[in-house]
């Protein structure tokens, strides 16, 4: 099974990485762009799990070191 | 007192502690692996500052997770004394011994260079020997010392007196100028609400001598060694007293 997790700064966090890309965007003359925030992707293969296991596994591995509750959010996506 | 200095794949600055801690300040430092499951007897664990494996996926996250840690968890739990400097402090907030999060300096550079750090408050074992108010030359080098916690819990930690340091201009003013990272609160470093652990960004362990030309960090982990023995020995010498 493969899945991907998402992981990004909550919105209420500032994203200094995004503002950055958004102002090299704005140099390059990409002026119709309105804003950027960066995230992480997660590729990941399970082995042969039934669904529940699998939602349950991935969250956990999410809240517990792929994402920092405290600035990150995160969400799964199932291929 | 007997120090231990964890040592994970990526720390640079553990031989600098041993040293200033073991040949300026006379203690009895331990360098441990971090694949230890034991950290033994000791009065102080210090994690160094450094790139813990690599600070691939965000600084501190998994050095949180080596062996050595769940020993240094029970060993703050049981009220132990843990001091976090500059990769140590990330450590210490991804494992949830300090509150908050660093994230990236919100001027995207990697800081290397003397800051002004002004005293908040004596109460606690790294700051119990300075002036409150007094303001501190350390260099910093790092490039996630952005401290970020929500409102209510920034709140909670001014209440609370658990703000050690915060980033001052040289005339201890408390401005945006003063702050190299864009840290809440202008924050350089923390305790907890329990007051045995505690951390701060900038390297106290490099302004230590008068050979690099600075030794107000010596003044801080000076107070962290007085004010340590002090309580480890104090049984012990009112025993004596009482003999």
């Amino acid at each position: 099974m493969k899945v991907r997790i998402l992981v990004r700064l909550k919105q209420t966090v500032h994203d200094p990485q995004g503002e950055a890309i958004l102002q090299s965007l704005h140099h390059m003359n990409y002026l119709d762009v309105a804003s950027v925030r960066q995230g992480k992707v997660f590729d990941i293969e399970l082995k042969d799990v039934n669904e529940a296991k699998a939602k349950a596994l991935l969250d956990e591995i999410a809240r517990k070191i792929l994402a920092n509750p405290i600035i990150e959010e995160y969400a799964i996506e199932w291929e | 007192m007997k120090i231990k200095c964890v040592v994970f794949p990526g720390s640079n600055c553990d031989h600098d502690t041993e040293h200033v801690f073991g040949r300026v300040l006379n203690q009895d430092v331990e360098l441990i692996w971090h694949k230890e499951e034991e950290l033994g007897q000791c009065d102080l664990v210090i994690l160094p500052g450094g790139f813990a494996y690599g600070d691939y996926l965000r600084t501190g996250a998994m050095a949180r997770f080596s062996p050595i840690m769940k020993s240094v968890e029970r060993f703050a739990k049981d009220g132990g004394y843990v001091f976090g400097i500059c990769n140590g402090f990330q450590v210490l907030c991804e494992a949830g011994l300090l509150p908050g999060a660093l994230m990236k300096n919100a001027c995207l550079q990697f800081r290397c260079m003397d800051v002004y750090l002004r005293v908040e408050t004596t109460r606690s074992p790294l700051t119990r020997y300075l002036s409150q108010g007094q303001v501190y030359r350390v260099p910093i080098a790092h490039g996630d010392g952005n401290y970020y916690a929500d409102p209510e819990t920034i709140q909670q930690l001014i209440d609370e007196d658990c703000v050690l340091f915060q980033y001052s201009t040289p005339d201890g003013l408390i401005l945006p100028e003063g702050n190299p990272n864009g840290s809440l609160y202008n924050i350089a470093g923390i305790c907890n609400k329990e007051r045995n652990v505690f951390a701060m960004m900038p390297h106290p362990e490099r302004a230590s001598e008068p050979e690099v030309g600075n030794t107000d960090g010596l003044l801080i982990l000076q107070s962290l060694v007085r004010s340590i023995e002090e309580k480890t020995q104090s049984p012990r010498l009112a025993t004596t007293s009482v003999a």
